[in-house]
Parts: structure tokens; C-alpha cells; sequence
């Protein structure tokens, strides 16, 4: 069976939903030509009119998209690089996600936000940057983080259906970097639902995007050393799904986060303290993060990008010394 | 300043709880006094200070219970009853109250505000079985994980080789002894009707429980009977005795017994001795299952169990084959009194090799012990009770008759042994009366 690419799952995807709902349309940064990563490749030929260009200025993409959303549009906006997206900031987190809030849920906000997020791609200071911590703490914002090319697809389709706001971020080292057969059945992926991808006794670690992959690798290393890792990969990080993540954390009693971002205030800072304060009577070491380190942004040079990023061997060693506690 | 400890009395003893303080704040301190009384699961047993002075603060509140090597009180060194803080000023003449080891009066003047620190006498250097002074090392940490396993099955933790970082007892460690024993006394691992109960007043029959915290003695049968029941495949048979004259011999012996010996002739003293007599005979008996060794011993320490207020202790009688029935009376009457005062030493409940347990005492006939682990067999006394014997000649005769009831560790002894031991047994105590 042919495997499909993390990027060709999201083209193939916007490219069914566009010709199923004609309110849907796209807005971005050279989308018209296809996009800096070829996610609209092709789609404005085929969908003539609702693939627009717009200005530099994320701002105005979002803001437009809410309106758009306003007039019963289904907007999909693309953000070029995650990087970019604060300056949309105000418009997401003061606007796009109080309107169900603000209307006592009479009026809904059906968008969706698409942005490459992570590092790995030498990609330097203004296009590797983790954003999720931001946005994934503002009620109101689904923030959705997917890691295999059938969650992609399963996760846009929910994302695009979803009546209100969704960040929908794509790790773009994983954009050719991962296939898979998407007929290969794990279960239909629904946002708010994480997936325990491999079970082992010994100790837990929890990961989304790219580190789920690198956490997947170094399982399989430890598991020829003989320790045995659950692996849960959250897909979803608001809303955030507690029970798989707290039945994974007693599982075992020793639970490894692992996370891009810089460590101060991540998203694993939050999951830690869930595990914490629900799984207390459960845990058998100190809950452990790996994330990137207090440093203002990802370097550009590879020996630096390396020491910023987690990896396989990182997470091994880290995942080592837990199971030894 | 020194820090008294929670010394570790006896092997696998973890933690010892408080029942008295007999030293208050500000009170003198002689070298040895008692400061406090601890409640271990195998002993109750009096601090003696390491250290002479003054006492310091209390650390550890009566009835409260804490680990090997914490921290219990303060005793402020120097001559004995050397005010400190709490204590009042020391006269100015540097009369010093009591003690061999007086401070001389130049030092009185700077003795109130700061305790003499400076002079140690010889004596006073601390005894490394009771106290250690100065940073005590840190208790064994459990994780919460490792607590409430521990706690759901009553499990030992203090008995646990860990496996983590430095020896901690991991999560692991723990699930492994569960999987190792059985399910646990059920009573003890979660209340009963525990859901019902709380005050739902479902159905108003059933009244409101009480919660019993378990006292170290409590944990340590427990978790010793569970051991024995689930590591050693026990079997268990049964012989009945004439035993008319031995009765009739102790009814003419007790009065003289009492004068003579101070203490009352029960049939105890004469079963015991059977008992050694004949596990000289089945030696195989008297042994321990020790890790993967079986250990056959060639002294007889009869351990006698005994109902105490607080639980169930298995004091030992040390050589007990060396010993007349007149050694015997005074010495299970010694232990029994220690175990009702709670004054038994540790020397009192070690080393024992087999043991008696005298159910007929609560009136049983018929009982079915647990091996006392990790000894190897555990024999019983039932009730003598007067029954119609049918005698030689079929002759039917009133008989004066008891039970005796053995428990064996079968991946010891088999069936010969068993049988051959009680055996033995009866005819010796039949035989009392020609004695």
C-alpha cells in the first residue's frame, strides 16, 4: 500500500472537505501558489476563487476569518510559520475565542487556524519556535497537535466540522519526514482524545508532534535494554484529555514529558501538575520534563539546534535514569 | 545540643511508637536514665540516655510513631541537671544539683544561656545500639506510589530489599511481595463494609464503624502469619492423650509447688518438657526454614505463645531442654508476666527453634495453628476434659483426656515425622503418671 506523507495527508484533506463544502475556503501567505510547504498545492486551480492570498500580516488573516465566520463561511486560515502568529495574538485569544463565551453560545465561530510549528528544519530564530503553551491556555481555543499522517487527516476533518476556533498545528519536520498507509487502522482520532501508542510497564512518556516520533524511537531502543516505556501521544492539548493521561501516569508511576518548547511554563508544565495533583497516590518518582532550554528562541546553527531540541538519545538517557529511581 | 534517636530494636524492626516520656523538659538527665518508653512490634522496651545533662525539647509526641533514626528529643549535655534553655538559672555559686561529673563554677556563669558544649565526659559518649548523635541520615523515603500499596495490602515495607536508586523500595518492588503472597487478611486491608457503613444509612441495621489503627504488634503478627501461611504449605494432624495421671499428679504436687517455688503448677511446665523430650527424639522439628537453608538446631528454645492485652507474643524459652519442670513453671511464669506488663526483652521473643501453644487454655479443643515462621512446626495443648474411654478389655472408663494438635511445614517434614513425633508425645504424657 502506498504511504502518505504528513504533508499530503493535510493537502488531500482541505482538497476532499473543499469539494464537499463550498462555504470553506482558504487564507494565507502565498497560498494562491501553493504554500511554502505545498499544503494548497494545486487547490487553487481547482477551487478558483476560494484560495486567496493575502497581505503579510496575520492580523488581518485571522481577523478576516472571523468575519468570514461571522457570514456562515468556514474559513481555513494559514499562518506561513507559527512563528508568525502572535501578531495575531489579540485577534485569536480577545476575539475568536470569546464569541461562543460572549454569546452564551448562541453564535458559534467555525474557523480553523493551520500553522507549521517545531524545529528540526535549520529553519533559526523565525521559523521553529513551539507556540502551543500561548494558545493551548486560553479557554476557548481548541489547540490540536497531531503527529501521524491518519491523525492529520482525522483531526482536520474534525477540526473543519468543529463550530468553533481551532488552532491546527502541524510539526513541520514531520511534513515529509513521516508516512504511513492510512489505511492502516488505529482508530479514528477525534479532538480531546490522546492515544497510548505503546504500552510497557516500566515508565510513561508523554509527547506530541515531532517528540512523539522521537519518544516512539527511543522506546524502541530501551525496550532492547529491556525497559518497557508506555508512549501516549496527546494529539489533542485543549482540551486536554486527563483520563488518558492520568490512567497512562498510574499505569506505571513514573512519567517522562517531553516537549520542544522551552521548559519554563510549557505545556508539559501543566501536564505535570495534572499528574501531580490526580495521580499523587500512584507516582513512584518525581514526574520528569525534558523541553528545550530557557533560551529566548531556537539557533539556527545545527550544533546548537541540536542541543536546544530533545531527541531520541536525550530522551532515552532521561527515561533511563527514571526507570532506574 | 544532643539528638536522642529511635534506636532499632531487634532486626527487622523499622520503627518504634512512643508510649511514655519519662523525662519532662528541664528535667536532669543521668547517663542510662530512662527517658522514654517505646512500643516496637516485637518489644516494649525503655530508652536509657546516651547523654547526661538536661533534657531538651521533645521531639516526638507520646503516641506518635516514627522510623529507626529519627529524631526523638533533646538532651543538653553537660553535668547532669546543667540547666539549659527551658531549665531555670544555675545557682551563682556554681552549686551544681547532684551528678559525679560537676562543671566547675567558672564554667557555670556561661552555662545558662548556652549549654556547655564544649565538655564531653568520657562517660557520656553515646552508645551506638541506643542513639547515635549529630546528622542522622535520612529515613528510607517511600513514594506515595510504594505508601499506598504498602498500606492496601499490609505489606512489610521495612522487609523489602529495594531495588531503585540507593536501595529505595520502588513501586515495582512492592507490586512483586504482593504478587508473591495471597490476597491478604481482607479485615486488614480495607475496613469492612466500609461503603455501606459511612453514615449512607441505607439500610439502618448496619451502624457506623470505627477505624482501628493497627499497633506495631498488631502489624507484626500479621504480616508474620500471612508470611507463614503463604510461604509454607502446612499440614496439620491430631492425637488424643490419657492424660488421668498427669492430671492426678499436678493436683498432688501444686500446693508443695507453690510453697516451694513461688509460682502456681499448671499442666504446661509438664507438656513442655514432653514436648523437648521428644523433639530430641524428632529433631527434624526443631529447625528454621532460613532463606533457602533449613537450619535444624541442636538447642531447644520452646517458644510459648502467649495472649497478651496487646496481641499475641511468642516469648521463648531458652534451652528449655535443660530445664526441670520446676525451671520450666518459673520460667514460662517469668515470660508471662513480662508479656502482660509489656516488659519483655528482645532476647525474650528471639531465637526461638518450636513452640507450644496452649489453646486449651481459652477452652478449645481442637485447634489449627500457624506455623510460628520460620520455624518448621507448631504443636498445641487442648483442653483436658473428662470423657468415657473405652479401655482395654472394653471396659469404658473416665478418663481424664486431651488433644494435642500439630501444624508442620511440609516441605520439611513429611508424614513420619509428623506422625512419629506425636506419637512420642502421647506416650510421654501418659506416662507421667509412672513417673
Amino acid at each position: 500500500m502506498a504511504e502518505t506523507t504528513v504533508i499530503e495527508a493535510i493537502r488531500s484533506t482541505l482538497e476532499e472537505e473543499m469539494a464537499l463544502d463550498d462555504r470553506i475556503f482558504l487564507i494565507g501567505e502565498d497560498v494562491e501558489a501553493g504554500g511554502v510547504f505545498r499544503a494548497t498545492d494545486g487547490l487553487s486551480k481547482k477551487f478558483p476563487g476560494r484560495v486567496i492570498d493575502s497581505p503579510l500580516a496575520e492580523s488581518g488573516i485571522v481577523g478576516i476569518s472571523i468575519g468570514a465566520a461571522h457570514y456562515g463561511l468556514r474559513p481555513i486560515a494559514e499562518i506561513q510559520f507559527a512563528d508568525f502568529i502572535h501578531s495575531a495574538f489579540d485577534q485569536l485569544c480577545s476575539e475568536a475565542s470569546r464569541w461562543c463565551y460572549r454569546t452564551s453560545g448562541d453564535a458559534h465561530l467555525p474557523m480553523v487556524v493551520r500553522t507549521p510549528w517545531g524545529g528540526g528544519v535549520h529553519g533559526g530564530q523565525h521559523h521553529s519556535q513551539s507556540i502551543e503553551a500561548y494558545y493551548a491556555h486560553m479557554p476557548g481555543i481548541k489547540v490540536v497537535a497531531p503527529s501521524f499522517p491518519a491523525d492529520y487527516r482525522s483531526l482536520l476533518k474534525a477540526a473543519i466540522a468543529d463550530p468553533n476556533p481551532v488552532l491546527f498545528l502541524e510539526h513541520k519536520r514531520t511534513y515529509r519526514l513521516i508516512k504511513q498507509d492510512l489505511a492502516e487502522n488505529r482508530g479514528e482520532a477525534r479532538i480531546g482524545k490522546a492515544r497510548v501508542t505503546r504500552t510497557g510497564s516500566d515508565l510513561t512518556i508523554v509527547a506530541y508532534g515531532l517528540m512523539l516520533h522521537e519518544s516512539l524511537a527511543a522506546a524502541e531502543a530501551l525496550a532492547s535494554e529491556g525497559i518497557e516505556c508506555t508512549v501516549v501521544d496527546l494529539l489533542t492539548l485543549n482540551p486536554l484529555d486527563h483520563e488518558t493521561l492520568l490512567e497512562a501516569a498510574k499505569a506505571t508511576g513514573k512519567v517522562l514529558i517531553v516537549y520542544e518548547d522551552t521548559l519554563t511554563g510549557g505545556f508539559g508544565a501543566e501536564l505535570a501538575a495534572i499528574i501531580a495533583e490526580h495521580a499523587f497516590e500512584y507516582l513512584d518518582a518525581p514526574v520528569r520534563r525534558l523541553a528545550g532550554p530557557d533560551i529566548p528562541s531556537m539557533p539556527y546553527h545545527h550544533a546548537m539546534e541540536d542541543f536546544f531540541m530533545p531527541n531520541r538519545e536525550k530522551i532515552a538517557e532521561a527515561a533511563r535514569s527514571l526507570a532506574a529511581y | 545540643m544532643a539528638t536522642v534517636t529511635m534506636p532499632q530494636l531487634g532486626e527487622s524492626v523499622t520503627e518504634g511508637t512512643i508510649l511514655k516520656w519519662m523525662k519532662q523538659p528541664g528535667e536532669p538527665v543521668a547517663l542510662d536514665d530512662s527517658l522514654c518508653e517505646i512500643e516496637t512490634e516485637k518489644v516494649t522496651a525503655e530508652l536509657p540516655s546516651p547523654f547526661e545533662g538536661t533534657m531538651g525539647a521533645i521531639i516526638v509526641p507520646e503516641g506518635d510513631t516514627v522510623e529507626v533514626d529519627q529524631p526523638l528529643c533533646e538532651v543538653i549535655e553537660g553535668a547532669v541537671g546543667a540547666t539549659g534553655g527551658t531549665a531555670p538559672a544555675a545557682p551563682a555559686e556554681g552549686k551544681w544539683s547532684g551528678g559525679p561529673m560537676s562543671i566547675p563554677p567558672e564554667e557555670s556563669a556561661v552555662a545558662a544561656p548556652a549549654p556547655p558544649s564544649t565538655r564531653v565526659p568520657a562517660k557520656s559518649a553515646p552508645k551506638p545500639t541506643a542513639a547515635t548523635r549529630g546528622p542522622e541520615p535520612r529515613g528510607r523515603f517511600y513514594s506515595p506510589a510504594v505508601l499506598r500499596l504498602a498500606s492496601e495490602h499490609t505489606v512489610e515495607l521495612g522487609e523489602i530489599m529495594g531495588t531503585g536508586i540507593g536501595g529505595r523500595v520502588t513501586r515495582r518492588d512492592v507490586e512483586k511481595v504482593i504478587a508473591a503472597g495471597p490476597k491478604v487478611v481482607p479485615s486488614l486491608a480495607t475496613p469492612p463494609a466500609t461503603s455501606v457503613a459511612r453514615g449512607e444509612a441505607s439500610s439502618p441495621g448496619i451502624a457506623a464503624y470505627e477505624v482501628v489503627p493497627f499497633s506495631p504488634t498488631r502489624r507484626s503478627i500479621a504480616a508474620n502469619l500471612q508470611r507463614s501461611n503463604s510461604e509454607a504449605p502446612q499440614a496439620w494432624t491430631m492425637v488424643e492423650a490419657d492424660v488421668t495421671g498427669l492430671v492426678a499428679l499436678r493436683g498432688r504436687e501444686r500446693e508443695r509447688f507453690l510453697a516451694d517455688e513461688g509460682v502456681d503448677l499448671t499442666l504446661l511446665p509438664y507438656f513442655t518438657m514432653a514436648v523437648c523430650e521428644t523433639l530430641r527424639e524428632f529433631p527434624a522439628l526443631n529447625a528454621r526454614w532460613e532463606g533457602e537453608e533449613l537450619r535444624r538446631y541442636h538447642a531447644l528454645n520452646i517458644g510459648i505463645a502467649i495472649a497478651a492485652e496487646s496481641g499475641l507474643v511468642v516469648p521463648v524459652v531458652h534451652n528449655a531442654g535443660d530445664l526441670s519442670v520446676a525451671g520450666l513453671a518459673k520460667a514460662i511464669a517469668g515470660l508471662v508476666a513480662r508479656a502482660q506488663t509489656r516488659k519483655l526483652r528482645l532476647e525474650d521473643i528471639e531465637g526461638g527453634t518450636f513452640t507450644v501453644n496452649n489453646t486449651g487454655s481459652f477452652g478449645s479443643i481442637v485447634s489449627k495453628p500457624i506455623v510460628n515462621y520460620p520455624q518448621v512446626a507448631i504443636v498445641t495443648m487442648e483442653r483436658v476434659v473428662k470423657r468415657a474411654v473405652v479401655m482395654e478389655g472394653d471396659a469404658i472408663a473416665i478418663r481424664s483426656m486431651v488433644n494435642v494438635c500439630l501444624s508442620f511445614d511440609h516441605r520439611v517434614a513429611d508424614g513420619l515425622d509428623a506422625g512419629g513425633f506425636l506419637a512420642a508425645l502421647k506416650r510421654r504424657l501418659e506416662a507421667f503418671a509412672s513417673r
